[in-house]
């Protein structure tokens, strides 16, 4: 059985066609990167996995069980948790609460439970806090746990909205661009993270990403895309001296 | 200062954060409590209708404060709930029976409304609500056999268990019970994983979904949970007001409704506690200015103006509201004198379309 | 058409009765259609949804009022005196009022409108020799009919439908191809954008609303034969802003058309219908579009991009 895999996707905007006919399959446990250059579809392929959009041809299977017209917080429920190339964070709520919004898919009490706060939804509050706070650990967010998103720079905000996805538990886990607006250091972190992730919580990564020194770092496999179209797969290495990778990136030469 | 030192992640659950909280909130309490004892008849009478609109202040703010769904039709809500109380009582119903029915018909509404309002957002979920409230307004007024139209309904004092509560203790108390329940149930409700969903759904749909938040369900549930405890200020608005008719629950009640959640302060739920009680002092307070007022004016546009003033000045001076204010003075003496003036500035924002979201 | 109804009898009459109504309809479809687009223009520059509106209306009319009868000028000098006073105070209102708040979000911009309604209204009551009366200006041809074959048309009403269609042919081509309407979109699309590329946003900001309220000026004196001049008079503009949302907010075009669906349809319920459901068509008929068009008909909402 596989794990995740994509059949055929495709989706037209009206005569745009974003995505045409990508075919790929993730394994468990490894760290699938999907490269190319803007306008490549990269985002749109994440958005249709994630429902957001409804392809217009091709299925999704997630160990084997189809998510073709399931609402967005269905995959959600199901194991997959992504994170957004332009953070989509709930600015007017703490970390903590973010954090905590993660934890929604695993809540088993009532709303009748919840007005009264039964014993019950105490004991559940707390497994969530503390779920929570073991990703405030591996991420070190322990200073900024009580601040309002809103005032947080750009970088630990990217990693706040790491650490949600990471809180919902996932067995798939979609990162946008992990590395985009990082500096170095910052992007090691992320490396390390993102190897710690695979390695340690036996999360599978699916992963766009720009940066080459991090996609050769922590990637098993590349998908390199352009203009919606898969054009090379293999390990990292190998597709990077891919000629046609090289050409949709730099060009022809004269 | 005050440090709190937190060793346990039960105290940011807990409902007092510390024992100095504790103490000034039993201090109101007992003010509260003993309230029959030092306020005279007129205190009593606002302090009715502070708490009656507390608790559609509740009602309103876990709609519009904490879920971000706009909604300039809430006095419908009001009319249902007043209407259902008056109707059941008038028919010899006990009144934890009318109460109640008040409050799921109205969340029946709020549903009602609801769903279609799902694919509805900013401006068209507003004036989609403020038709609401116009045709059930009309609705009021036309079905003259069932609530009596134009010419309103009587509706008698409230009777627990045979009992009738004549005085102007019991109902306060009554009031007070039923706030308290309220504001509780709302507290619960937003350190649970519902309330957090509400959030989440205000400050952004998608990621919202993308972390599992069913949003149409929870949407609903907000129009629900929002109606039915304005119903219930409906239904105690009935009994404190003894007669009602369709023109009290019209776009002026609406629109004081709100005001009450933008003038106590967006998202807090003191804040609305705070709201009714100033849109309740306000009124007096302009009865007495217009005795300052020069001679050939008509006083009647100085209610307007003041009212439409005071909206101006607080979202433009402070748009946290009267508890913002709060929070800010109480962080003054907390800090003390360490106070920085910057603390609660707003990120300075350029204003993005709304269109696309 | 006369061939297909050529019956003479109750058939031709209820023919004459539904085309008058339908002239009533579009004519006082006309003002709502004006006053909506006093939103739009708004919305479309600012995206700020301005409840005072139907007060700004009321407004122009009292000072249309005041320089007609107590100062006695001419119907046209009445027009432009009223058109010029509401611009220059719709632009006060916009540096007093709306520029402290840029950047806010929408809900709390609606709401200091209301306010704004609010003040208008206490005002014009407490204005000694305006008050709470209700008054009327003398309009030239307000008595006149023109007789197309048996149907009788108000030229009143005609006059209102051929001002208004020349107003919006002119906003229209302002918009679509001088710099200032194009500018005019781009601030509310993404005003930092509109900043970094030299537009004075603040400036254009307060044309608009210049703007806005001398159509409102426009849009009170037409009305003002119809419902005569009262500080109420302004509640019209809650009609409007069903047909602001039946057209779309930010569409020119939907304003026109919501404000005369609208109107017919208040008129011909009117007619047709029993009491009262004159008064609630307008909410009804916006219900229904939103169920059909969450924006409206022509309203533009994008996804976000993600």
């Amino acid at each position: 059985m596989s794990f995740f895999r994509v059949e055929h996707l495709g989706i037209r905007f009206g005569g745009v066609v974003a995505v045409d006919d990508v075919s790929f399959e993730v394994r468990r446990g490894e760290c699938y990167t999907i490269i190319g250059p803007n306008g490549a579809g990269k985002t749109t392929i994440f958005n249709l996995i994630g429902l957001i959009y409804p392809a217009t041809s091709g299925r999704i299977l997630f160990e084997e069980r189809e998510l073709t017209g399931m609402a967005p917080h269905r995959v959600a429920e199901l194991g997959i948790a992504r994170t957004f190339q332009n953070i989509e964070l709930f600015e007017h709520a703490t970390v903590l609460q973010n954090l905590l919004i993660g934890r929604h898919r695993h809540r088993r009490s009532s709303l009748w439970q919840e007005l009264v706060f039964t014993p019950a939804v105490r004991r559940a509050e707390l497994a969530a806090r503390e779920a929570v706070e073991k990703v405030i650990d591996f991420l070190e967010l322990a200073k900024v746990r009580d601040s309002l998103v809103a005032g947080l720079p750009y970088g630990v905000r990217k990693v706040v909205e790491l650490g949600r996805a990471l809180a919902t538990e996932p067995r798939l886990l979609l990162l946008d661009e992990p590395s985009s607006g990082l500096n170095p250091e910052e992007t090691d972190d992320m490396a390390f993270w993102i190897e710690d992730i695979k390695r340690h919580l036996g999360v599978t990564v699916l992963m766009v990403e720009h940066d080459m020194n991090l996609v050769s770092r922590v990637s098993d496999r590349v998908l390199a895309l352009n203009l919606g179209q898969p054009i090379a797969e293999g390990a990292p290495a190998e597709v990077q001296a891919h000629p046609a990778v090289i050409e949709a990136y730099l060009g022809k030469a004269a | 200062m005050r440090f709190i030192f937190k060793t346990d992640y039960e105290q940011d659950l807990r409902l007092f954060r510390h024992g100095g909280q504790k103490f000034w909130y039993g201090v109101l309490g007992a003010l509260l409590l003993a309230a029959p004892w030092w306020a005279g008849d007129y205190v009593m009478t606002q302090l009715h209708f502070v708490l009656i609109y507390s608790i559609v202040g509740f009602g309103l703010m876990l709609l519009t404060g904490f879920t971000g769904q706009i909604s300039l039709g809430h006095a419908a809500f009001l009319a249902v709930g007043a209407y259902t109380e008056a109707l059941l009582q008038a028919q010899g119903m006990p009144f934890v029976v009318s109460i109640t029915s008040a409050a799921l018909l109205s969340a029946a509404v709020g549903i009602i409304v609801g769903l279609p309002a799902l694919r509805l957002k900013g401006i068209y979920l507003a004036i989609a609500t403020l038709a609401f409230n116009v045709i059930v307004e009309e609705i009021t007024a036309r079905w003259h056999s069932l609530t009596g139209g134009n010419e309103g309904m009587l509706v008698k004092a409230v009777r627990v268990m045979g009992y009738a509560l004549e005085t102007d203790a019991q109902f306060y108390y009554l009031c007070l019970a039923l706030t308290v329940i309220c504001a509780l149930a709302c507290i619960n409700l937003l350190r649970s994983p519902t309330g957090r969903a509400f959030i989440a759904i205000r400050d952004s749909e998608i990621s919202a979904s993308c972390m599992g938040v069913n949003l149409a369900k929870y949407k609903t549930m907000a129009f629900a949970i929002s109606a039915a405890l304005t119903g219930v200020g409906g239904a105690l608005y009935a009994h404190k007001v003894g007669f009602i008719s369709p023109e009290q629950f019209g776009l002026f009640q609406s629109i004081e409704l709100i005001t009450i959640v933008i003038l106590g302060g967006v998202g807090f739920l003191h804040g609305a506690v705070l709201g009714a009680a100033f849109i309740i002092v306000l009124p007096q307070l302009i009865s007495i200015a217009k005795g300052w007022l020069p001679e050939g004016t008509a006083p009647s546009g100085l209610q307007a103006v003041v009212f439409g003033l005071v909206l101006i000045l607080f979202i433009i001076f402070e748009p946290l509201g009267l508890y913002g204010r709060w929070l800010k003075i109480r962080a003054w003496f907390e800090l003390f004198p360490f106070y920085r003036k910057g603390m609660f500035r707003r990120q300075k924002s350029y204003m993005k379309s709304e269109r696309l979201r | 058409m006369a061939g297909a109804f050529c019956r003479i009898g109750p058939g031709r009459a209820v023919l004459v009765d539904l085309l008058q109504l339908l002239v009533a309809g579009v004519s006082l479809g006309c003002v709502y259609a004006l006053v909506a687009l006093g939103f739009v223009l708004i919305y479309k520059a600012t995206e700020t949804v301005n409840f005072a509106q139907g007060d700004l209306m009321m407004l122009g009319a009292f000072f249309a009022l005041t320089s007609s009868v107590m100062l006695g000028w001419p119907y046209w000098a009445t027009i432009l005196f009223a058109a010029a006073v509401m611009a220059a105070v719709g632009m006060l209102t916009e540096r007093l009022v709306l520029r402290p708040v840029l950047g806010h979000p929408a809900f709390t911009v609606v709401m200091i409108t209301i306010g704004v309604g609010y003040v208008v209204r206490g005002i014009v009551t407490m204005v000694p020799g305006w008050g709470t009366e209700t008054y009327q200006i003398p309009t030239p041809f307000v008595e006149d009919v023109w007789r197309l074959g048996g149907v009788v048309l108000p030229v009143q009403q005609l006059t209102v439908i051929g001002m208004t269609a020349m107003l919006c042919a002119g906003l229209y081509l302002f918009f679509r191809f001088s710099t200032l309407g194009v500018a005019m979109q781009a601030t509310s699309q993404n005003q930092l954008a509109a900043y970094y590329m030299g537009i004075p946003v603040r400036r254009v900001n307060m044309m608009i609303w210049g703007l806005s309220a001398a159509v409102a000026a426009f849009a009170g004196i037409l009305l003002a034969p119809v419902t005569f001049i009262h500080s109420n008079m302004g509640f019209i503009g809650l009609k409007a802003f069903p047909a602001a949302v039946v057209g779309g907010f930010g569409s020119v075009p939907g304003a026109i058309l919501g404000g005369l669906i609208i109107g017919v349809v208040e008129a011909l319920a009117g007619y047709y219908l029993p009491e009262g459901f004159k008064d609630v068509a307008a909410y009804v008929v916006v219900l229904v579009v939103l169920l059909a068009w969450p924006s409206g008909i022509f309203g533009e909402t994008g996804r976000k991009k993600v």
